[in-house]
Order: C-alpha cells, then structure tokens, then sequence
C-alpha cells in the first residue's frame, strides 16, 4: 500500500508474495462481514423513545468546550428521529413537552443557529393538531424574545401560521405586535413590523390600524419610494373601508 | 539464548523431545513445531504485557474509576447503585479499549523498532505463525482485561447481567486488538496507527446513528447529495460492526435483555476478527523486510 512507503520508509512486495490461502480468506470474510451486516434490521427510530436531556450547564461539561458541535448533533439526531420509514404518523406519537425540551438545549448551547427554531416553526408546528401546533409557536415565541433580531423571522412565520392555520387572529396579533416592539434592527425588513397593521384591518380595528401605519410613515422608517406609496393607499383604503363599514378586501401583491 | 539455557536446565527431555519432533520429517511435527513457537510467541506477547506493567495500569485506572463512581453515588439523591453502575460499566468500557489500543500499537512499534521482527521471521518460521502468536497473545491481553474489569463490577451488579456483559466486553476488545495490530502493521508509527483506531472505533460505536440521520425524509430523496450520502452510509455500515450493539450498561441496569444481543456480538465478533486479522496479515506478507 502507498502510505506505508511515506509513512514507515520500508518497501512492499507484490501482492503475488501474499499465499493466496491468505487472499482467498480475506475475501471470504469480507464477504461474511457484508453478509452478517446485511441481514441486520436497518435501524429504525421509535418516536416514544426520545430521552430526556440534561440541564444545559450539563451538556455543556459534556461537550468538552465545543458546544455549539453538540447542539447541531442534538438537532440532527431529533430531526432524524422521527422521520425513519415505517413510521405512519411520526410527529403525532411524539413527547412535545420533550421535543421542545431537546431544541430549547440545542438553543441554549448554540444561541446563533437557527435550526432548532425552523425545526420548530417548519417541521414540527405542521402537525394536524392544534395543541401541538400551538406549543411549538409559543416555544417560537419564547425564544424570539431572548433574540429578536436574529429570530424575528421565525416569529413572522409563526404569525402567519396562527392566522392562516389556526384561524386564531388575536395570537397572530399578539405575535405581529411583538415583532413590531422588540424587532427594531436594522436589519429586520419593514413588512415584518407592518404585519400588525394589517392583522388589526383584518380584525376591524381599522383606528388602531390607522394609528400604527400612520405613525410608522411619521417616523420616516420608511423610504422606499414604492413602498411609502403603497402605504399611503393602504392608509387611505382603510379610511375608505371604514366609511363603508367593510374590511378591505385588498392583499399585499407580490 | 538465556531463556533456552534456562529451559534446558530445567527440562532437558522436553526439549528432546522438541528437537526430535522438529527433526522428524513429515507435515505433521513441521506443523506441531510451528505451533509451539506460535504459542512461544503469544506466551512471550503476555509476559511482555505483565512486565510492562500493563497490568498495574489496569488495575490503577479501574481503581481510580471506582473511586470516581463512588463520588457519582455520594452526589446522587436516588438511584446511586444505579448511578454508580452506570458510570463505572460506561467509563471502563472506553478505558479498557484504549488502554489497550495504546498497548498493542506500542509494543508493535517497539518490534519492528528493535528489529524482533525481522529477527524473527529470519528463524524457520512463516510470516502467519508470527502474525499468529502476537494475535493469540493480545487476545489473552484483551480477554485478561475483560475478566479484570467484569471482576471489578462483581460486587455491584447482578451476576448473571455482568457475565453477559463481560463475555461482550471480552468481544470487543478482541476486535480492538486485531484493528490495532492490523494498523501497527500497515502504518507501523504508534500515531497514525492509533488515529486510526479511535476513528474507527468511534464510527463503529456510531454508525447506526449515522445511519438513521442520513436516511431522514427531510432530506430531499430525489437530490443526487442526498442518495449518494445515503450509499456511502449504507457501504460503510456494511463494513463496520455495529459496536452500538455491543457491551451496553443497560444491560446491567436491567434496561436491556443482554443475552438476546449475546449471538449477533460474537458472531460479529468471530467474523470481524477473521476479516482483520486476514488483512494484517495480507499486509505483513506484502511488507518487505
């Protein structure tokens, strides 16, 4: 073999030196080694099974100083946890009290990453059951409040989950309104802190509506050409709609 | 020359008889005279682990290691027997292995070092009677660590879950022991020998869980990244023992019926054993002396 002349500096013979008893062997077990391989059940998750996880100072020993590797572990062994084949309903079976458990560690170990939060937002809030797609949103909005400009996108995701999928418009509200009063970076784009402005039309509070949108053209945060235009008329539908006593029926284009 | 002196005196009809059966002509003594300096070779591979005092070693780690499981009772509020079983069966599992990873690649390289191998293999001996008896003789290293560390969890654990669980220990440091030899002999430096060792080992003892990570349906299945990383997973699995399945606590916990597991562990064991000890030797007829 090539490495051992770079590693060890001595020769090697062909292999026709070797006894082809020797050869023939080796094939042979490598052969048994497949085959006792192969016929081995191919590992299957069982979603009742996930264990509890330590505190996080814990994991944080264990880690040996690298935590934020052990938290992209946990989050990939809980994403493959559930999602084996021969699993009918996966997510459904599953401990939500400890899958939240499993991804607020994986926060807490790695504040930056993102994964455990679109896990939660993308993945497991997708369930047909509302009590579990509910305490994964309040898990989202937990942890936004620890980071609101690095997690704000999660929350308008969940906003719009609770308004469209749960058709619960006072907790897409109650999202909207906190990504409007603790998502202020710089980096945060202007539709996530209108999104309460147009929950409230929705809702028919068109004068807290009004006082929002108003106030945030007065505040001069917006300037975009484009965009402030489209929020004048925005501003001046729903005086039109509140005259006519009907919400706007117009939507955000493209 | 002062070991034969010695034996000499002491038994001079024995090695008569040696001599007379090496001299006989026909398969049969040429066979039985290779397999006594096979056995001379693994009998002088455990004294060597004796007088290297490895056995010391041993017995100083497992020491340490109780005393350390008994600080994990004093800080546990239930469960200590538990909590001290628990610790001690997991943290001798992983000394045993490396102990005696660094052990096999050491006295290796000290052979090849002081050139016993090429003075060996200079005498009427082939390359696999030498391959052999240093095999045999880390196999008694491994199964005389096994025995040590069972012998050291023999007044906490229930007995017939620790014979389960030592027979499984023995299993894999035997497998621990033909990879390192392997190694030494491909790599002959201690450090790429034992890097690749812990690589392997540490793959071996996770490789299920690689396995099931890479088949996760939120991958993108139709994607070429995703299948290939799939086919890779699967290759190695086919190649790897699945150590996750050997030597585990719950089995002492009574978490887990050991014996079940038992058959697949030495099965695994005989055949990966074989596979390894056939590739070491492959390499070590390749190498030129």
């Amino acid at each position: 073999m090539r490495w051992r002349l770079r590693l060890s500096g001595t020769q090697t013979r062909p292999s026709r030196d070797v006894p082809r008893a020797v050869t023939w062997l080796l094939a042979l077990a490598l052969l048994l080694q497949v085959g006792i391989a192969a016929v081995q059940r191919t590992p299957a998750a069982r979603a009742q099974d996930l264990p509890a996880l330590p505190g996080p100072d814990i994991l944080r020993a264990l880690s040996l100083g690298e935590p934020i590797p052990l938290a992209q572990l946990l989050t990939l062994y809980l994403q493959a946890f559930d999602n084996q084949p021969g699993i009918s309903i996966p997510f459904m079976q599953l401990n939500y009290a400890r899958v939240e458990q499993w991804l607020a560690r994986a926060l807490e170990l790695d504040p930056a990453g993102q994964y455990p939060l679109l896990l939660a937002a993308q993945v497991y809030a997708q369930v047909p059951d509302t009590e579990r797609q509910r305490t994964m949103l309040d898990f989202v909005y937990r942890q936004f409040l620890q980071d609101p400009s690095g997690r704000w996108p999660w929350l308008a995701h969940a906003a719009i989950m609770a308004k469209h999928r749960l058709n619960d418009l006072p907790l897409a509200l109650r999202y909207a309104r906190a990504l409007r009063e603790h998502a202020t970076g710089a980096q945060v784009p202007g539709w996530a802190s209108q999104m309460e402005i147009f929950m409230r039309e929705d809702m028919g509070e068109y004068d807290a509506a009004k006082v929002l949108l108003g106030g945030l053209l007065h505040s001069g945060a917006v300037t975009d050409p484009h965009e402030k235009r489209f929020l004048i008329e925005r501003l001046q539908q729903m005086e039109d709609a509140e005259k006519s006593s009907s919400p706007s029926k117009k939507r955000l284009g493209p | 020359v002062v070991v034969r002196a010695h034996r000499a005196a002491r038994h001079p009809d024995k090695l008569q008889r040696q001599a007379r059966a090496q001299s006989t002509p026909g398969k049969n003594a040429g066979l039985s005279a290779h397999m006594s300096k096979v056995l001379a070779i693994a009998r002088f591979t455990l004294l060597e682990a004796l007088r290297t005092r490895l056995l010391w070693l041993v017995l100083g780690l497992l020491v340490l290691l109780i005393v350390g499981s008994l600080f994990v009772r004093q800080l546990a509020i239930t469960d200590t027997a538990r909590m001290q079983l628990g610790f001690l069966a997991a943290s001798m599992r992983l000394g045993m292995v490396l102990i005696l990873c660094l052990h096999v690649a050491g006295s290796m390289a000290r052979e090849f070092n002081d050139k016993n191998v090429d003075l060996l293999l200079s005498l009427d001996l082939p390359r696999a009677g030498y391959f052999l008896g240093k095999l045999l003789g880390f196999v008694g290293v491994a199964l005389l660590m096994a025995l040590l560390a069972s012998a050291a969890l023999g007044t906490v654990a229930d007995p017939v879950a620790l014979v389960i669980w030592g027979t499984s220990l023995a299993c894999e440091l035997v497998i621990v022991a033909a990879i390192t030899l392997f190694c030494a002999i491909t790599f002959v430096q201690i450090m790429p020998a034992v890097t690749f060792v812990v690589a392997f080992y540490l793959l071996a003892r996770s490789i299920a869980a690689v396995r099931l990570m890479s088949g996760s349906q939120l991958l993108p299945a139709d994607e070429w990244s995703t299948r290939l990383t799939g086919w890779l997973v699967d290759g190695l699995a086919l190649l790897l023992p699945d150590l996750s399945r050997f030597t585990s606590s719950a089995w002492l916990l009574g978490g887990a019926d050991g014996g079940s597991a038992l058959a697949y562990v030495v099965a695994q064991t005989l055949i990966y054993g074989a596979l390894l000890s056939l590739a070491g030797l492959f390499d070590l007829y390749r190498r030129s002396l």
